[in-house]
């Protein structure tokens, strides 16, 4: 029998704000020193009280919009109560009964990459989300020995609990609604969304059902992924034991499974529990939370255009393919970047100069960003700016210089930061299209290369790239191609 | 009896330096307390320090409402360098690092901090006899308690220990605790003093407020602490109570509707309780009130909607005290025994006993029936007081049903304890104000009190109606005879 998955995606996401949830605390908590960012609040004194971060609310609200979910006017906090030490007052203060956020989806391509090799095809799927909600991390445990010790820093940080609907159906699915949702919390800036750091932790949940029926099957959950990779290998590990299992005839157990990474297989971390009894209840410490159009209004002016939609223009605009539209977004300042180059250009062929654009940052500004390990993201900070790339593009166009000397004068450009023209102009890379003095070098090299001009002459073609090198030998690489060309075929008639 | 008012008076006329009445009052504590019990923590050393820092202050020039003046604190208020138990053997040794809101505006004032005040454990009780480190007695009768859970900040005041003392308000823990001990007690609408620092019982239903020996000390006191905190979301920005304006108040109520509600006459009230009550009514009216009677009809349902709500947000506020960051520890095999051996040993029989009623009422399956159903009783007694108010200015009622009752006669019985409260429960549940005033004594000499309730955010009027019935009888100047007395 055939086996079709049911992937349903719950994702936890560290908001990068500067303060914590509902403290003033720093919640850059990665990297510090144990226990060094934490007041009376996030510590869970007696007598204190928390305080709502306006921040992280927006940057919630930011997420909402971009996964097109209803944003909730009126919503509270709710407490939910279990124990545990790194949860320092006993509840955790969330959202349950009226999530911030909730009914949008995600659209997302899928594609093949089975082969291992780039697929310009690919199938759009739209993957609902049913809630977002914010609430407040927890503390961290770290065991040693006989001995457990607590680390408050990351108690109180900012969390957003992203759940969809059962809308995943494969391993390469999976893969890519977690990558997109990664991506645009990135373009939003909420989030770092680094999963090996924590700042995203996600956790499937799937069952196998015959291909064709409707109903679900026995759900295993995944936890203990800590990279996109990992959420694919262990979803598709899991779809072959389960696979297995009921090919046999045997039934799936429902358990919480972890994937141990180097031996690349699940394992059972633990056995179906008792439903917990987290007893919410609205949270008398904070007023209720109201979200005016205002407020609203003001929050989706700050949303930007984010990947997908980018794609899609680029190759209805521009004419990029693919896998240059993607390569052009992975990265929310790239793409500004690029936007910027085509913006800066002159009135023209559009697609042509983005076509320009779009290869000179894949080749020269990525090659020279990477020698000089300047991360994608901070492509604004190179010392080129886009409208000098533009300008450079058009001194190619225009023909003043060719493509060869524009990575020259590109090189320097990202070195000193000085304009395209300048360099041309103060290192005289100009081209020499002066057909006199190119008529005299001509003549001079058919002068010196008598052979040679018998040979093409009795026919031998190939013979003509030797003279051409030659003319542009003695011009110093500055020579007009086209007119060396032109000049060459006209003194070599018989 | 030294008001904080005669007291600034007599540190600004240089009568007495701020160290000479801490130390008056610090011997004063040290021969009575023994006997008492209303102090916890007497901090000797701290109290002089402040004390002659106020005198300091004083000499430059300074002058506040409340400096060099001797007060105490309730022991659920964050207090730093002081310890801070709320009670509770599971925060015997804690001692906070910060200042609750309250206490620092206070501290910022000027105020000379004498010590912590016994109360119920995390102010849970009504006779303060549920707090670890013994009951406090009433000092008109050393046999009988003195309410609570304010029951240490009540005697302490009634004993002439400090010139006031902070307390909480949960459901009756100021007012009750003020009558029974014949002071002055005021309940704040909920929002009008900042929470933060304050042990949470009951978030929705805490108020911080003092225990004073006047209507005038009262409205200095709320000045001092009131309005918002960043710190307290909950907190609002209220119009400041006008202290001066009680003095210019006429002694006259004409104009002032009175409602007494009939609900609170019923059966179970002590009859010359009752009478006190009655006789204090007639005197507001014998000075201009207009008084007619209001009702209050689901004033029955005040206990049993308490008694869902406040221990619900108890047992979410108490699972914090789990041994693992600060407090008692009792180490257990592995985790789970640990909470349970440390919370075990660490928490007394009322606070299990509230931990559980609202740890049922949030459970799955029983949420709707009770703490939903409890909130939509709340909201209809809420209405009741807003119907009521639009009749009448002012509500005058009885605080307890009954005046001190004897150490261990309601032990046995959380009900008949639960039912001391009865009149004060609705007024905290509608977040409304109520102040507690002596209006009398029952046949055993034992003091009555006369509740003046106003709607929310309505203290100054009803601190003026207090203070005008204060300047019209001598109740509240009355004085225990204390064994022991220096
Ligand atoms: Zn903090």
């Amino acid at each position: 029998m055939e086996y079709e998955v049911v992937i349903g995606m719950e994702t936890h996401v560290e908001l990068d704000t500067h303060s914590k949830m509902f403290c003033a605390c720093s919640a850059r908590f990665f990297g510090a020193e144990p226990n060094v960012n934490v007041c009376p609040v996030c510590l869970g004194m007696p007598g204190a009280l928390p305080v709502i971060n306006r921040r992280a609310v927006e940057f919630a609200m930011m997420v909402g919009l971009a996964l097109n979910c209803q944003i909730a006017r009126h919503t509270f906090w709710e407490r939910k109560s279990y124990w545990y030490p790194d949860l320092p007052k006993g509840y955790q203060i969330s959202q349950y009964q009226r999530p911030l956020a909730y009914d949008g989806w995600l659209d997302v391509d899928v594609r093949d990459l089975s082969t291992g090799n780039w697929s310009e095809e690919s199938v759009r799927r739209r993957i609902r989300i049913r809630r977002a909600h914010l609430e407040e991390d927890t503390g961290k445990l770290t065991h040693v020995g006989d001995k457990s010790y607590v680390d408050y820093n990351r108690s109180g940080v900012p969390l957003l609990e992203i759940v969809t609907e059962p809308d995943i159906r494969s391993a390469d699915e999976a893969y890519a609604y977690l990558s997109a949702l990664q991506q645009l919390v990135r373009y939003l800036g909420v989030s770092t969304g680094d999963m090996e750091k924590g700042a995203m932790r996600c956790e499937p949940n799937m069952s196998l059902r015959p291909k064709g029926s409707a109903g679900f099957g026995v759900k295993v959950e995944i936890k203990n992924l800590n990279s996109l990779r990992a959420v694919r290998d262990a979803i598709a590990y899991e779809i072959r034991r389960q696979t297995a299992l009921l090919e046999r005839g045997e039934a799936v157990q429902q358990v919480t499974m972890g994937w141990d990474e180097s031996r690349g297989v699940t394992v059972v971390q633990r056995e179906k529990e008792s439903a917990h009894d987290y007893r919410y209840f609205p949270e008398p410490d904070l007023p209720p939370l109201e979200i005016d159009d205002a407020w609203l209004e003001d929050v989706r002016r700050r949303v930007p255009e984010l990947a997908l939609a980018r794609q899609d223009r680029y190759r209805r605009d521009f004419g990029l393919s693919a896998y240059d539209a993607v390569q052009l977004t992975s990265d929310r300042a790239i793409a500004d970047w690029f936007e910027q180059v085509i913006a800066a250009a002159p009135a023209g062929d559009l697609r042509a100069r983005a076509k320009a654009a779009a290869n000179w940052i894949q080749t020269e500004v990525f090659r020279l960003m990477k020698a000089n390990a300047i991360p994608n993201a901070e492509i604004a900070s190179i010392k080129p700016q886009p409208q000098q790339l533009a300008e450079l593009i058009g001194l190619v166009e225009q023909q003043v210089i060719n493509l060869n000397t524009a990575r020259q004068v590109f090189e320097e450009m990202f070195a000193t930061g000085a304009a395209p023209r300048a360099i041309v102009e103060a290192k005289g890379l100009a081209q020499v299209s002066d057909v006199d003095a190119l008529r005299q070098v001509v003549a001079e090299v058919i002068a010196a290369h008598p052979s040679q001009v018998q040979q093409y002459r009795s026919g031998q073609e190939k013979v003509f790239g030797f003279l051409v090198g030659q003319v542009m030998k003695a011009t110093k690489g500055k020579g007009n191609a086209q007119v060396i060309n032109r000049l060459l075929r006209e003194a070599l008639k018989p | 009896m030294l008001t904080v008012h005669a007291a600034r008076e007599r540190l600004r006329r240089r009568e007495v330096s701020a160290v000479e009445l801490t130390r008056a009052f610090l011997e004063r504590i040290h021969a009575l307390n023994p006997c008492l019990n209303a102090y916890l923590t007497v901090a000797d050393e701290a109290a002089l320090a402040m004390a002659r820092d106020a005198d300091a202050r004083m000499a430059r020039g300074e002058d506040t409402p409340l400096l060099g003046v001797p007060i105490a604190i309730k022991d659920v208020l964050s207090t730093r360098d002081m310890r801070t138990t709320a009670g509770s053997k599971i925060l015997a040794d804690y001692t906070p690092s910060w200042d609750a809101t309250a206490v620092a505006r206070l501290r910022a004032l000027g105020a000379v901090f004498l010590g912590k005040l016994n109360c119920d454990e995390f102010a849970m009780g009504s006779s303060t006899e549920n707090s670890a480190f013994g009951p406090t007695r009433n000092p008109w009768d050393e046999t009988r308690v003195p309410g609570g859970s304010s029951g240490g900040s009540a005697a302490a005041v009634a004993a002439d220990l400090c010139c006031a003392a902070l307390g909480t308000d949960t459901g009756g823990s100021i007012r009750q605790p003020a009558s029974l001990c014949g002071v002055t007690g005021l309940k704040n609408s909920y929002g009008r003093v900042s929470r933060y620092g304050l042990i949470a019982f009951a978030s929705s239903l805490d108020t911080v407020g003092a225990l004073t020996k006047d209507a005038r000390d009262a409205a200095i006191m709320l000045r001092a602490m009131e309005g918002r905190d960043p710190l307290d979301s909950t907190s609002v920005e209220v119009v400041p109570i006008d202290v001066a304006a009680l003095d210019e108040s006429r002694d006259s109520l004409r104009g002032l509707r009175v409602g007494v509600p009939v609900e609170y006459f019923g059966s179970g009230m002590q009859p010359d309780v009752a009478q006190r009550v009655r006789e204090a009514i007639d005197h507001l009216q014998s000075l201009g009130a207009a008084v007619r009677e209001v009702s209050l009809p689901r004033t029955h349902l005040g206990l049993p909607v308490y008694y869902i709500i406040a221990p619900a947000e108890a047992s979410a506020n108490l699972a914090r005290f789990d041994g693992v960051k600060y407090g008692l520890r009792v180490q257990g095999r592995d985790l789970i025994a640990t909470y349970m051996e440390t919370r075990g040993a660490g928490f007394g029989a009322e606070v299990k006993r509230r931990i559980m009623l609202g740890t049922y009422a949030l459970s799955a399956g029983y949420y709707d029936a009770y703490y939903i159903r409890a909130q939509k009783v709340r909201t209809l007694i809420k209405r009741d007081f807003e119907q009521a108010f639009n009749q009448v200015d002012i509500i005058a009622a009885p605080v307890s049903p009954t005046t001190a009752f004897p150490l261990g006669s309601k032990t046995e019985d959380p009900i008949q304890m639960y039912l001391a409260d009865v009149f004060t429960l609705p007024v905290s549940l509608a977040g409304i104000c109520g102040i507690s005033i002596p209006c009398g004594f029952d046949r055993d000499g034992l003091p009555v009190g006369l509740q003046l309730i106003g709607p929310a955010f309505g203290e100054q009027r009803v601190l003026e109606v207090a203070h005008i019935f204060q300047q019209t009888t001598d109740f509240h100047l009355q004085k225990p005879r204390l064994k022991g007395e220096p």
